[in-house]
């Protein structure tokens, strides 16, 4: 992803990538904020769609402000400690006994104020424009559910129900069209956190929360829960698919049909709805409506199974179901005890679920 | 061989207040800040119980126990003053009415909850009503209850005819304990009876 | 290690039974030897809490690593943390408290000596019940069953439903124990300071160290009680079937998470406050000088203690406050900034113009204020809550805590611990090898906590047993985890030079840094009365005015 990629959000975006480019030649920055950079998929200095943006132009202001703060404290302590180190041929007189001065007490009481009230104003106003910008009419309503230790995905204007693998389509600047995601749990706290999109958000039982996404360029989006939620919290991966809108929309359509079915595998499917797989998973147009489980609908859709722990291949696949705790140690996923024929039939069975 | 070297100047008077009272007030404090978290919790989820009997169907205000408490403050004061004045035998009297005071609001609490239980069918775990209902008016309990237990062990030591005039500052801070209780009383019958139901 | 200086005849120490001097111990109510065992029950953990943390560095070293499960991973983080803070942090800290404060506002022992004892009992008990987990019910067979729900214990993460078994009692128990003990301590300290100062020791006349230990005892009543109460509503909960924190009934988590930082957030402060005022009594010492402005220290720290009650939320920037509660706590976190501020800058107006003297006490003072401006500049940031959406919960907020925790605390009890062994035990320690420390210390913190910032920066969560490769966090975790082994070595020097000194050490004398409080004017180790004749000041430096009777304090102050 080079440079000229980036299509601008306005003119404070532009500033901010100019301010970056003459602060690359600090090397700290320079490792981080160079946009596309292959340094890290989850950088929250290389956003790449509001609100993380608007925080990044907040976090620059704040670094650079503290910063300053750094170096002159920094500085006087250094100068400090070696003008007014002890000297080797000492006098052994004591120095003179200052006890304080009124006039230097008001003054770094003020200008700490004054710093305080700079920062607090543009931090305001960051907080207003993510918290209360307004959903426009075009906004793709997504409602996630956190699960342990997995995401569950419903657009309840399209008639989808998905797991783990989050698609959105980008958002044009010319007509915004941004996600805007009602976050719900299932059972204990999580938090929703892609760093190149924005700042996470928690998924909390018993309330509902609201975040929102805007992004501008297609690509894979990399994140992972951030609130400690049980054995496999680590496990908990994000993945967002910004798409095109055809691409999106074509998605969603294959996405709202129900499973296909297919003649060869009806051994597998007799094999899932006879035994407890049905109790949590849901396979639209069958008889499987589990729902503690991720639905399986299109299961062979995900590059990922496991909420992104292992790639969805038939091996995977079968070692999955044979036996989680090879692969995600703690997940709520049983090993199900069936037999080689059993468990054959019933991997035949899922990958016919496009 | 002593180092110290101590300056010794006419002695400046020290006018520094008493560790008994002192002590006594910094546990109020933070037995304060305890309750109040009950409390919080208690306003937080009035009425946000999903099933269950309500405050307005089971609560009915413990008005007559409630003046035993409030009075069991007049009565532990009447009794430190008396002790303050050299006597005894008054103290006494006044100190086991504190006692019986107290120990009357005790089975109102009780009797309350019995019916609460048996007849109404709330129990700590029915809803979030009972949860905050039974810690909150249960944590001030047992605070009466340990309140008690001090107060019956000077009334022991009284009764042995050990307990004498000069003692009377030990007995005042205990009574500030009580006069606490009584006061966490005030704000929990607010709470629970007049604004929560 | 005996306070009875004074030798009688016949009186020869080594020749007690062994059993007679455990039982003097045991027994005791001098608040210097109830500091001791605080101390040294704080080491021990410190060690214990140490390996903890070694395991988990082990754990990270590299992607997708298997040194241990992630069951025992996240019970390492939770006892990690919660030994730390309540078995190290609180204990050394009220230790200290409890052998200086009579002795520098020139009392013979504490208010109440036996709550005094009863409270570090209480507080023992609390750690071993914590640990007694690790083998309590569901016992040994997977590594024991210590609690693996964080040391704030999310709701509803340990409702009876995900946390099954006990394992979340002993947390639960054990910390609401010790709490018990700890405001035992609070209302000792109180007291003390507020009824038992030597004459003429006005407020404004005594130690700094007593006016900030009054804060932080002050702040503990209020703080630890919150805590206390949503402990024993989640006994409720567990136990009696109640809904406090039952998302299911209705309940919330988030009045869980409310508490919980009530008591979260100014405990840190209570934590960082006797580490300040470690600083304001070596700091002026060593650089021969009085403290500068000291009752605008004295004013901050009583603002800070406020304030800091008032910022709880800026730990739940993310849960989905509105953005009025979040700006509002945004605008008090910044504002804590300012009184902390003034008090680094009141340090560095002390050294100025004085004769700094780098032995090894200053020079971990010297690395403190240098760290504790980087903690407090890193917690500026995570005060600008949409920052704060991208730093929460990640190591950026690890490093931050750590920062302010290990390079700011520990760093101001490692010189309080160079400061004052000469006054409890009599003897000098080495100083080549508490520089040695120093080095050691100083490179292994910051190879650990300058770069586990960068992770955090790049997306990396905290409280996770293993993470992605490809995510740029192998670099940086194997740094981190490099620092750990200096950092180890750092302390076992440390804890080498005070034990070859307390039996080799040359002796010390009354004051060995010509210093200006009451406790250098009794002997090292103090007679168990402390002071032969109850002192009486005029000054906040009374053995300034000894020493310099043509040019005492009072007549400036």
């Amino acid at each position: 992803m080079s440079n000229d990629r980036q299509t601008s959000t306005g003119a404070s975006r532009s500033n901010s990538r100019h301010l970056l480019r003459v602060l690359t030649a600090f090397v700290p920055l320079a490792a981080f904020g160079e946009p596309g950079a292959p340094l890290s998929p989850t950088n929250i200095f290389a956003p790449a769609s509001a609100p993380a943006n608007t925080i990044f132009d907040l976090s620059l202001f704040v670094l650079a402000i503290t910063g300053a703060i750094f170096a002159v404290v920094f500085g006087l302590l250094i100068y400090a400690v070696v003008q007014f180190r002890k000297k080797v041929d000492d006098d052994g007189h004591e120095p003179p006994q200052v006890y304080g001065s009124s006039q230097v007490e008001l003054a770094w009481t003020v200008i700490p104020v004054l710093i305080v009230v700079a920062l607090f104003m543009a931090t305001a106003r960051v907080i207003a424009s993510v918290q209360r910008a307004a959903q426009p009419a075009n906004a793709i309503e997504v409602v996630a559910i956190g699960h342990q230790f997995w995401w569950e995905y419903r657009y309840p204007a399209l008639n989808i129900v998905t797991a783990n693998e989050l698609h959105i389509p980008a958002s044009d600047p010319a007509h915004p069209g941004p996600t805007f995601l009602k976050l719900l749990s299932a059972d204990t706290d999580h938090s929703f956190w892609v760093p190149r999109l924005g700042g996470k958000t928690d998924l909390i039982p018993n309330r509902e929360n609201r975040m929102w996404i805007d992004p501008h360029e297609t690509g894979l989006y990399l994140g992972q829960c951030a609130q400690y939620c049980g054995t496999q919290h680590a496990k908990m991966l994000l993945r967002v698919y910004v798409q095109s809108r055809d691409d999106f929309d074509r998605w969603a359509q294959e996405q709202s049909q129900p499973a296909h079915t297919s003649e060869n595998t009806l051994e597998g499917k007799r094999v899932f709805e006879s035994t407890a797989c049905i109790n949590c998973h849901a396979i639209a147009g069958t008889v499987a409506n589990g729902h503690f489980g991720p639905d399986l609908t299109h299961l062979m859709s995900r590059d990922t199974i496991a909420s992104g722990v292992a790639p969805n291949t038939p091996d995977n696949l079968r070692l999955w179901i044979r036996d989680p705790d090879a692969i995600k140690p703690g997940s709520k996923m049983p090993a199900m005890g069936l037999s080689e024929q059993q468990l054959n039939a019933v991997t035949a069975y899922l990958l016919t679920l496009r | 061989m002593s180092t110290a070297t101590t300056i010794v100047e006419p002695e400046i008077k020290s006018d520094l207040p008493e560790r008994g009272r002192v002590g006594m007030l910094s546990l109020i404090a933070a037995e304060s800040a305890v309750f109040t978290i009950f409390v919080v919790a208690y306003i937080f989820y009035i009425g946000k119980s999903l099933s269950g009997p309500t405050p307005k169907d089971v609560l009915s205000a413990p008005i007559f126990y409630t003046i035993c408490l409030l009075s069991s403050s007049l009565t532990i004061h009447l009794a430190t003053r008396a002790l303050h004045l050299g006597n005894v035998r008054s103290f006494m009297i006044w100190w086991f009415l504190t006692i019986a005071l107290g120990a009357a609001f005790l089975y109102g609490t009780a009797s309350e909850w019995h019916r609460l239980i048996y007849e109404d069918g709330l129990t700590i775990s029915t809803n979030l009503f009972g949860t905050t209902y039974y810690s909150l008016v249960g944590l001030h309990g047992s605070h009466v209850i340990v309140g008690l237990l001090c107060l019956s062990t000077v009334m022991t030591f009284a009764l042995l005819g050990k307990l004498k005039p000069e003692h009377a500052y030990r007995v005042d801070v205990l009574s500030l304990y009580w006069h606490f209780v009584d006061a966490v009383w005030v704000v929990v019958f607010t709470v629970v009876y007049v604004i929560g139901r | 290690m005996s306070t009875d200086s004074i030798a009688l005849p016949g009186m020869n120490a080594g020749a007690r039974p062994f059993v007679d001097t455990l039982h003097t111990w045991v027994t005791t109510v001098d608040h210097k030897r109830l500091g001791i065992l605080y101390i040294v029950y704080a080491l021990i953990f410190l060690v214990i809490g140490g390996i903890e943390a070694l395991v988990m560095r082990i754990q990270l070293i590299a992607p997708h690593n298997n040194f241990v499960s992630p069951q025992v991973f996240n019970r390492m983080f939770t006892m990690h943390g919660t030994t730390m803070i309540f078995f190290v942090a609180m204990p050394v800290l009220f230790g200290f408290a409890n052998y200086l404060i009579p002795l520098m506002i020139g009392a013979r022992d504490m208010a109440f000596p036996r709550l005094n004892a009863f409270s570090f009992w209480l507080t023992a008990f609390g750690g071993l019940l914590l640990y007694f987990s690790l083998v309590g019910a569901n016992g040994l067979y997977g590594a024991g069953n210590a609690p693996d729900v964080g040391w704030f214990a999310y709701a509803p993460l340990t409702a009876q439903t995900f946390s099954p078994g006990h394992s979340t009692d002993f947390w639960t128990l054990g910390l609401l124990v010790s709490g018990f003990g700890s405001i035992g301590t609070a209302i000792n300290i109180v007291a003390t300071v507020v009824c038992m100062r030597c004459p003429g020791m006005a407020l404004g006349k005594m130690p700094l160290l007593a006016w900030l230990n009054l804060v932080m005892a002050g702040m503990v009543l209020f703080v630890v009680s919150p805590l206390t109460a949503a402990q024993l509503m989640l006994m409720v909960d567990r136990y009696l079937g109640g809904h406090f924190f039952d998302t299911q009934a209705g309940g919330s988590a988030v009045i869980w998470m409310h508490f919980f930082w009530i008591f979260g957030h100014p405990e840190v402060y209570i934590l960082v406050i006797p580490a300040f005022a470690f600083v304001s009594e070596i700091v002026p010492v060593f650089s021969r000088k009085p403290i500068f402005g000291y009752p605008v220290m004295v004013a901050a720290t009583v603002g800070i203690g406020f304030i800091s009650m008032s910022v709880w939320a800026h730990h739940m920037f993310t849960v989905g406050m509105s953005a009025n509660g979040n700006t509002f706590f945004a605008l008090t976190t910044m504002a804590v900034g300012v009184p902390t501020g003034i008090k680094i800058f009141n340090w560095l107006a002390t050294m100025w113009g004085g004769k700094i003297d780098l032995k090894a006490p200053m020079l971990f003072c010297i690395a403190f204020l240098f760290q504790f401006l980087i903690a407090g500049l890193t917690g500026i940031m995570l005060g600008a809550v949409p920052f704060d959406w991208q730093l929460a919960n990640s190591y950026f907020v690890v490093a931050h805590f750590h920062y302010v925790i290990v390079g700011g605390i520990l760093f101001a009890l490692f010189g309080a611990f160079y400061y004052w062994f000469p006054k409890m035990s009599g003897k000098m320690y080495s100083e080549p090898l508490a520089r040695l420390h120093f080095w050691l210390f100083l490179i292994g913190f910051h190879l650990t906590f300058d770069f586990m910032h960068i992770p955090g920066l790049l997306g990396m969560p905290r409280r996770i047993y293993t993470y992605e490769p490809g995510r740029g966090w192998e670099i940086w975790n194997l740094i981190v985890t490099i620092g750990v082994f200096f950092q180890a070595a750092g302390v076992l020097i440390f804890v080498a030079n005070l034990l070859w000194s307390y039996f080799k050490g040359k002796a010390a004398g009354a004051d060995p840094w010509d210093a200006w409080t009451l406790e250098w004017s009794t002997n090292s180790p103090p007679p168990a009365y402390n002071f032969a004749v109850i002192p009486t000041v005029r000054s906040r430096r009374p053995l300034w005015d000894l020493k310099h009777p043509d040019d005492p304090d009072w007549k400036y102050e």
